[in-house]
């Protein structure tokens, strides 16, 4: 008895310890059995525990649900409600359900392939996991990504693609920034069962800016896709089958489109990767900076990394109205153009014609002395290409200060149309484009002189059909286009409605007219310009809700320049000029300049018009500055300092701020905050910053030129898209890609 | 190479053949010899498949700057070819274009034809590269005007396959892949071509008469024999009898006539439905 009595004690013992665990895990399972009380309403559901609250979308994106109700429809991703709007996919509504999915081949910017089957998600009533990037969401959905079935086909997927993938993690660039590195580390096995000999691929020659290492590739085809559909340019393709199957061009050929280093960005892996960056840095001891680029009149938003003082890669950053995500081969490569051929010190010409270090103070006191010893009406002063807006308000007032109204920034032409805004920026905007449905392109071969405003121009022909007619010499384009003329003898037929092209201008929605701004160097601009302005209006390219007129400039420093008035005539000024003050410019000619003339050189670099200088003061690049610059469409950037300045240089505002006083004419700003409170009585749009500032008054306010048009075609403005100022042609990569890249 | 499971499995079927089953069953099974799987010696270093390469190297015989188009009976075959698909797209043709030029270049085809296949149908080269990489009949290196593919599936494999295609290695003197000095033989392997029921078969694609002439017959049933008699018989220009060459056999029926089906197949018995 006593033995029974013992064990059923112990039972129940054991029964009341188990008790109360199964009812606490019917209470945690099963929350509908609580829910099913009358007095618990609906309310209780989001309270539930097991649940874990919804998630922010996936790098705070917004989703724009479209005004109609009918348009969005209603999925559940684990659980949660989320509404998205219709056509979006699987992966997407995850996202905005803040689930990130992994995923290789899917990126939002090119065309989906689903080939890489790593986004695979369970789907109720669906009998085999479903690849999300590929997938339409459809209503009411019942998305499952954290469940078994989905994590056990990513970890199959994962161990898949790391069968062929060589492990030379520690000997690869993509290390620390690598999607697949990352990936396997959440789906990894920890050990292979591969025991076979891994596959090897020959790697290919894309020429200096990209090192493959075919090996590396898990055949994702971003790197095509991009090439087809962003860069435009069909070299790229999938070669091969089964395991065969290999990124390549067939015949060796490299990569010659201007934006190929973005394909490095999208590669996941280490297959293509920065060849003037290999073996250079690890990224995580980069130190990453949000600046702007200052090559092109674009103003592409980059992110600058340096490691101590040095610049190491340069690499976009996301502004969906300028660049995307894209930047140039010109903007990424430029970098090691900051390292070499840099002024560091003050110098003057000594009577040997060779130049010497000298302090600063004695730099200014000799600059001081001359500029005393000429006339007012002699001294000019030049902005050079690469000038930030401070600097320029410095240089116009100091040499405002000594009498002189000769101030003027290179490339603007003899008589820049810097009275209304609207006539030297880009009305409808890099973005806006992308609504045009035909395009009249006027002396201006964007791919060469804002590759970023060519790519929407290919995004947009490619995505519309729009139709783009050229007027100019004989040019490279990456899309479709009708080459009308080579003169402006074209722009009078289609004025007077003559030329074939009308029919397309005249039955556009949308058309866009840019015009370069090498026109600016004619003589004749004003007539150009009033004739592309009639053409505007017979076509209806200006309307109230349409600006399509548009002029596409060349220079980071040009728009900032005409707001602020650098506008004067550069032939007649650099003729009588007794002292020539230079910020930078070295694009400006100089033949007509008397012998007798006194240069200053104030810039970065050991460039073309070093070699006439007088007198060398150093400045800060770029990279080491803070300036305010305003890029074709009106928008005003700021570049921030990423790494410290070479030597005894100095930021341009400060230099000429130093010696506006050893001149005794000081100017009355001693700080940047100073400067810019100067520049908002001149032009209060270069304070808003990451604004564009559209312009008020339209050209029709315009007197009517009355100048004669000349019939001489319109010149190449662009020869060397590699190889533009100061930076760039100090840069031993652009060196090579100008060698190897550029069309004999 | 094969997988070696698939090599396993040929002993293990073999090991079966020869210990349980009776000796009649062995030779109704297998009239000629075979071949041990494992006697085939070291496999050759070359890509089993026609493709040589998934990558253009420049040779005196096909280099991208070389003049290539379609004869002119061709091009009346082009427009027809592309009459099939929408003029919008065009890239459709690119596979019969590809074929009709390997014919009329002698079984190959070079960098200058996929260039010339690019712009009739409007594309980019490289659409064209990777469509010919891709399917392994087309082959982007010379072979000969006679061009002998050896089925390497299981089927074939089994019935000995691989000592055929040592055979004809052997007796062309060539490597796989590689064309005879005279220029008229090469040997390929290819994947099953649907003839099990008559292993080991070759195929054997005729390139020495243009597109015109150009066949492409199946040769089954063949033993090491015979498969040098077929490459003598096509040497001296004659064609032999396509299909299998069993002598007693006939398309693909048993040996000496049918065992079984003699008369009229009886029709499959119905339900009387009105009786249910």
């Amino acid at each position: 008895m006593a033995f029974l009595a013992r064990a059923l004690r112990q039972s129940n013992s054991r029964l009341s310890s188990r008790c109360p665990a199964v009812a606490a895990s019917c209470r945690w399972i099963s929350p509908t059995a609580a829910a099913g009380s009358p007095e618990a309403g609906a309310a209780v559901a989001p309270a539930d525990p097991e649940m874990p609250p919804p998630r922010e979308p996936v790098g705070g994106a917004r989703v724009e649900l479209p005004p109609n109700p009918e348009d969005a429809l209603e999925v559940f991703v684990d659980g949660h409600t989320v509404r998205i709007p219709k056509g979006f996919t699987v992966l997407q509504a995850c996202e905005v359900a803040g689930v990130d999915i992994p995923r290789f081949c899917y990126h939002s910017r090119l065309s989906i392939a689903g080939n890489c089957r790593m986004c695979l998600v369970e789907v109720e009533k669906s009998p085999k996991p479903v690849a999300s990037c590929a997938m339409p969401a459809l209503p009411g959905m019942k998305i499952k990504t954290n469940t078994p079935v989905a994590k056990k086909a990513r970890e199959g997927v994962m161990e898949f693609l790391l069968m062929n993938h060589p492990l030379d993690c520690p000997i690869c660039d993509q290390g620390g920034e690598c999607d697949l590195q990352d990936q396997s580390m959440a789906f990894g096995a920890d050990r292979g069962r591969f025991t076979e000999m891994k596959r090897s691929v020959v790697d290919k020659n894309l020429g200096p800016l990209v090192k493959t290492v075919m090996t590396r590739c898990i055949q994702c085809t971003r790197c095509v896709r991009f090439a087809t559909e962003v860069a435009g340019v069909q070299d790229l393709g999938m070669l091969g089958r089964g395991s065969g199957e290999e990124i390549g061009t067939y015949v060796e050929k490299l990569m010659t489109s201007e934006l190929s280093g973005n394909v490095i960005d999208i590669c996941p892996v280490g297959a293509l990767t920065s060849k003037p960056f290999a073996f250079k840095a690890r990224n995580w001891e980069l130190k990453g900076t949000e600046t702007i680029d200052v090559t092109d009149a674009v103003g592409s938003n980059i992110r600058v990394d340096s490691r101590g003082p040095e610049v190491m890669r340069i690499v976009p950053r996301i502004n969906e109205d300028i660049n995307e995500e894209w930047i140039s081969d010109k903007t990424r490569f430029c970098y090691d153009g900051l390292k070499r051929q840099r002024l560091n010190d003050p110098m003057i010409r000594g009577p040997d014609g060779r130049f010497k270090a000298v302090t600063w103070r004695d730099a200014l006191t000799v600059v001081a002395e001359v500029l005393h010893q000429v006339k007012p009406e002699e001294i000019t002063g030049v902005a050079g290409k690469l000038s930030d807006a401070e600097s320029m308000m410095a240089l116009k007032d100091f040499v405002n200060r000594m009498g002189s109204d000769k101030v003027l920034c290179e490339g603007n032409g003899p008589n820049p149309p810097a009275d209304l805004r609207s006539n030297y920026l880009m009305n409808t905007g890099i973005a806006g484009l992308e609504k045009a449905d035909v395009f009249l392109l006027v002396g201006t071969q964007p791919r060469v002189e804002a590759a970023m405003v060519n790519a929407r121009i290919q995004k947009t022909v490619r995505a519309t059909q729009a139709k783009v007619g050229y007027i100019g010499p004989p040019a490279d384009f990456n899309y479709d286009h009708e080459h009308l003329g080579t003169g402006p003898q074209t722009l009078v037929e289609i004025a007077e409605g003559q030329h074939p092209f009308c029919s397309a201008l005249q039955s556009a929605k949308n058309p866009v007219i840019i015009a370069g701004a090498g026109l600016f160097e004619r003589e004749d601009q004003d007539a150009l310009f009033s004739r592309i302005e009639t053409i505007a209006k017979k076509f209806n390219v200006t309307r109230p809700d349409w600006n399509g007129l548009n002029v596409l400039l060349l220079h980071a420093a040009q728009a900032a320049a005409l707001d602020l008035g650098l506008v004067a005539n550069p032939a007649e000024s650099i003729k009588s000029a007794k002292f020539l003050y230079l910020m930078g410019a070295d694009d400006i000619s100089l033949d007509k300049l008397p012998e007798d003339a006194f240069v200053v050189y104030q810039g970065h670099h050991g460039d073309k018009a070093v070699y006439r200088a007088n007198v060398i003061l150093p400045s800060s690049a770029f990279s080491e500055k803070e300036g305010t610059y305003e890029n074709t469409e009106g928008c005003t950037q700021w570049t921030i300092p990423a790494v410290p300045t070479v030597g005894d240089a100095r930021d341009d505002w400060k230099i000429i701020r130093a010696l506006s006083e050893v001149a005794g004419a000081q100017l009355p700003y001693n700080s940047l905050s100073a400067v810019r409170d100067r520049i908002s009585t001149v032009a209060p749009n270069l304070l808003h910053v990451d604004e564009r500032e559209l312009p008020t008054i339209s050209s029709e306010v315009k007197p009517p030129a009355k100048q004669q048009m000349s019939s001489a075609p319109f010149k190449t403005v662009v020869e060397n898209f590699y190889m533009t100022d100061a930076i760039t042609r100090a840069s031993k990569i652009m060196a090579q890609c100008s060698a190897t890249l550029l069309k004999k | 190479m094969l997988p070696p499971a698939a090599r396993l499995a040929a002993r293990r079927l073999l090991g079966i053949c020869s210990s349980s089953a009776s000796e009649a069953a062995v030779s109704r099974l297998a009239p000629f010899p075979i071949a041990a799987a494992s006697a085939r010696g070291p496999v050759s270093s070359a890509r089993p498949f026609s493709t040589a390469l998934n990558y253009h190297i420049d040779s005196p015989e096909n280099k991208p700057d070389m003049k290539w188009e379609f004869s002119e009976a061709n091009m009346k075959k082009v427009k027809d070819i592309l009459s099939h698909y929408p003029s919008n797209y065009k890239q459709s043709g690119i596979i019969p274009l590809l074929d009709l030029a390997q014919q009329q270049h002698g079984g190959w085809v070079p960098v200058a034809a996929m260039d010339a296949i690019a712009k009739i149908v409007e594309v980019a080269p490289i659409r064209v590269y990777e469509v010919a990489t891709f399917y392994t009949m087309f082959n982007r290196t010379k072979v000969g005007k006679y061009h002998l593919l050896v089925c390497g599936t299981t089927p074939c494999m089994i019935r000995g396959s691989r000592e055929i295609e040592d055979t004809l290695l052997e007796h062309l003197g060539v490597k796989r892949n590689e064309v005879t000095s005279d220029g008229l033989f090469s040997v390929g392997e290819m994947e099953c071509m649907g003839c099990c029921v008559n292993a080991p078969m070759i195929a054997v694609a005729d390139y020495s008469k243009g597109s015109e002439g150009y066949t492409y017959n199946y040769y089954e049933d063949l033993t090491p024999k015979r498969v040098i008699e077929i490459v003598e018989m096509l040497r001296r220009g004659e064609t032999p009898p396509r299909g299998t060459q069993h002598p007693e056999r006939k398309n693909s029926g048993p040996a000496g006539g049918n065992t079984t089906l003699h008369g009229e197949p009886k029709p499959p018995p119905c339900r009387d439905l009105d009786a249910c």
